[in-house]
């Protein structure tokens, strides 16, 4: 396979004009784009502008929630033209930020960064193939994403009922989102949920199609790298459970709009069956969100343990059943409507199944430690902290699926931070160490490793001081989706909002970094980790060529899924 | 090297088409989960969702009568904007399973309009929904009450003697019956 890689390096030096470097204009290559890695590229700029806007929303909220009473609601209303004096459009105002902040962190950050981002950047690669199945149909996939969160953005601006702004939640539960929010701005924002979710279903069936026909010669399913599993369990549960949203928040839009009544119990409809169509769609979106980290966590610690990760076989079919069993789990979200105690049972039982998968892949990530040679680099220490972070999410989540627990916790800040433990320490933990890993790799330029670090830990301490306090405050009973609360609430309020201030200057830090690596960064090389990175793109030039693999690598019988790369003299 | 290629377009095509069939097909079931659901609640008495009865069964069930009884209360409620005074005419009744009972509720239109209503309704507890059999409802139609009109509205109903047999019916003693009228939709706003 060596050679293969080789044999670019020298074409490209000498076909200076028609080699697989050729890149088209500025305008052609980046808004026309049918390259995979450009698409990845530009997928990750997108879901750093939005978490920069979900990120300072969030900003808003904690700002609001430092001191007991309504502090800054009202100025946010005039922003956005209304009268700031209003209490209504104060609550309202609350209610557009917690919806804005929720589906752009969803949609528009988390979901473009793993998938879009790192899944097209590296699911080709890492299969040996040239480009993705459709490119032209991933440029759609990337451009109607971006119309979506224009869709969503533009939701702020036009009316919503008591105020600007879509006020109805990241759920968009009926009857508040049909006849309790009159005006354009929730048409506009179940609109961009469209449009996001049509992008998503074709990046999707892309991904299948080039994993499931476009693997080097020799790569089986059961030598593919892990994080092209999670990529592949992803897109299938994109692809099955989209569509259920799809439908729910079109039925939605003709109950705003056409006068019928599938959630209206005045016309013989039920605003309960919307809660279960969303989260037939919602259960299993909380693992799209996080199976692509799963994988890349996986290719991370092994890189840095310097060892196969430990039970390969177990690690991948983990992420198949946590993908099955997803699907039949979704009731525990609405514990609290009125479910008898035999389907709590069953969906409190079925949820905590889902802790066998999850626990099976946290014990292989530590036995891949297990005696390892391992080396502290930033993405290593991304994803111990992943490990770590997430478990405690997971832990939550066992006692979040108790539907007896849940009818006390059920819409208190211990849910918020639970969700967020698992999101925005769980997922956002292992893009940052996806990102660490790779950078060099897709900019050709080093990222500073101490500020990399530094990042790690002010961000490790800022988001714990954020979300930890939640737990409390949500077993002391603080309901969330509030802008008030009582002053028993205020100290542990105020140290979340201390903590935001903590997680903003980790951020700081981050773009001073990126900052320093495209002006300082020095080159990286092909294979920057050393030996304990065995996957496709380490045996290409960083960055790789604008077209690889144009003669397919092979994998040979002497390959497993843990190495692709060495020759056959190296492992024996 | 062209057929190599022409086969693998054919199938990333044939995937291709694949993946959206499934795509589909869970769109489809997106919205057939409305007749779905229905269907699914009104078989299993899901969500304290009570049972239609023919004369027939009702005349079966009353050959099974035990002389057991139960309690059943009455609940009235309007929903928001619904212009109606709705309450039953009396609180509590108890009735021998298998046998059958009529109980009535009064409505009045305080508006100055005519006023078309729907009712929903379910019981309590929700295990009790698969026994409790309504032979006639004002439930099963809409009501329309003219300006002030008030009108006494019957439910002719049994409990099912299987629900003597349910474990989840053990320890039951009374049971619930709920309404709650809403504006039917489609007619202008009164107020």
């Amino acid at each position: 396979m060596a050679t293969t890689a080789e044999g670019f390096d020298t074409h490209n030096g000498d076909h200076a004009h028609h080699d697989a470097d050729h890149k088209p204009g500025f305008f052609a290559r980046w808004f026309m784009s049918t390259n995979h890695k450009d698409i990845g590229t530009l997928y990750l700029i997108f879901a750093i502008v939005a978490g920069i806007v979900g990120g300072a929303i969030s900003g808003g909220m904690r700002l609001e929630l430092a001191e007991p009473g309504v502090q800054w609601l009202g100025t946010f209303v005039g922003w956005l033209g209304g009268d700031p004096l209003s209490f209504d459009q104060q609550g309202h105002m609350w209610n557009v930020l917690i919806t804005a902040h929720g589906l752009i962190m969803v949609f528009f950050m988390v979901m473009p960064a793993m998938i879009g981002g790192f899944g097209n950047w590296f699911v080709p690669l890492m299969i040996g193939a040239p480009d993705m199945a459709f490119p032209r149909m991933n440029n759609i996939s990337f451009w109607l994403t971006v119309a979506g969160f224009c869709s969503l953005l533009f939701s702020m601006f036009v009316p919503g009922g008591i105020g600007m702004g879509a006020g109805v939640g990241w759920t968009v539960y009926a009857p508040l989102s049909t006849s309790g929010s009159v005006g354009p701005a929730t048409d506009f924002a179940i609109f961009s949920l469209h449009l996001a979710g049509a992008g998503s279903i074709l990046g999707a069936t892309n991904f299948i199609t080039t994993i499931f026909n476009m693997r080097a010669p020799g790569m089986t399913l059961h030598k593919m790298p892990l994080f092209v599993w999670s990529v592949l369990v992803t897109a299938f549960l994109l692809l099955l459970a989209l569509p259920v949203l799809a439908a729910a928040i079109t039925m939605l839009l003709t109950d705003r709009n056409f006068g019928t009544t599938f959630f209206d119990a005045a016309g013989g409809g039920d605003p309960i069956l919307y809660q279960h169509l969303f989260w037939f769609f919602g259960h299993p979106e909380v693992y799209i969100m996080i199976l692509p980290g799963f994988g890349m966590i996986s290719q991370i610690v092994a890189t840095f343990s310097r060892k196969p990760v430990f039970g390969y076989l177990g690690m991948a079919y983990a992420m198949v059943a946590i993908g099955v069993v997803g699907f039949i789990v979704w009731a525990h979200h609405m514990y609290t409507v009125g479910l008898s105690v035999n389907t709590k049972m069953y969906f409190t039982a079925a949820t905590m199944v889902i802790a066998v998968p999850t626990g099976i892949k946290i014990f292989s990530w530590i036995a891949t430690m297990w005696g390892g040679s391992i080396t502290f680099k930033s993405p290593m220490v991304w994803a111990m902290g992943f490990i770590f972070l997430f478990t405690v999410g997971g832990v939550t989540g066992v006692v979040l699926a108790n539907g007896g627990v849940d009818d006390n916790l059920h819409d208190t800040y211990y849910v918020v931070a639970h969700f967020h433990y698992v999101l925005s320490m769980g997922a956002v933990f292992s893009m940052f160490a996806g990102w660490y890993y790779w950078f060099p790799k897709m900019s050709g330029r080093w990222h500073s490793e101490f500020l990399a670090h530094l990042h790690f830990w002010v961000f490790f301490i800022g988001v714990n001081v954020v979300f930890f306090p939640m737990h409390f405050l949500g077993v002391q009973g603080m309901a969330r989706r509030y802008p008030d609360f009582t002053a028993a609430f205020a100290h542990w309020n105020w140290v979340a909002s201390v903590g935001y201030v903590i997680v903003l200057a980790s951020v700081a830090i981050f773009f001073i970094n990126m900052i320093y690596a495209f002006v300082a960064g020095r080159r990286a090389e092909d294979n920057y980790w050393g030996e304990g990175a065995t996957t496709l793109e380490w045996s290409l030039s960083s960055p790789p060529p604008y077209h690889q693999f144009e003669t397919l690598p092979v994998i040979e019988d002497h390959h497993s899924a843990d190495d692709h790369i060495s020759s056959k003299s190296a492992t024996a | 090297m062209t057929t190599a290629t022409a086969t693998l377009e054919n199938r990333n095509r044939r995937t291709m088409i694949m993946a959206f069939a499934g795509a589909l097909a869970m769109l489809g079931l997106g919205f057939a989960a409305v007749p779905l659901y229905d269907l699914f609640c009104r078989v299993t008495g899901f969500g304290g969702t009570t049972q239609v009865a023919t004369q027939a069964e009702a005349d079966a069930a009353a050959a099974l009568a035990s002389g057991e009884a139960y309690s059943i209360r009455f609940d009235a409620n309007t929903a928001r904007g619904m212009p109606w005074t709705f309450k039953p005419v009396q609180v509590t009744d108890v009735v021998t399973v298998g046998e059958r009972d009529m109980a009535f509720y009064t409505a009045r239109n305080n508006s100055a309009v005519p006023v078309t209503g729907t009712a929903t309704f379910n019981v309590e507890p929700e295990a009790a929904g698969r026994y409790f059999s309504k032979i006639q409802c004002f439930c099963f139609t809409e009501q329309t009450l003219q300006p002030g009109e008030e009108i006494r509205m019957p439910v002719l109903y049994y409990v099912d003697p299987a629900a003597l047999d349910d474990p989840d019916m053990q320890g039951v003693e009374q049971i619930t019956l709920s309404y709650t009228f809403h504006r039917a939709p489609e007619q202008p706003e009164t107020q």
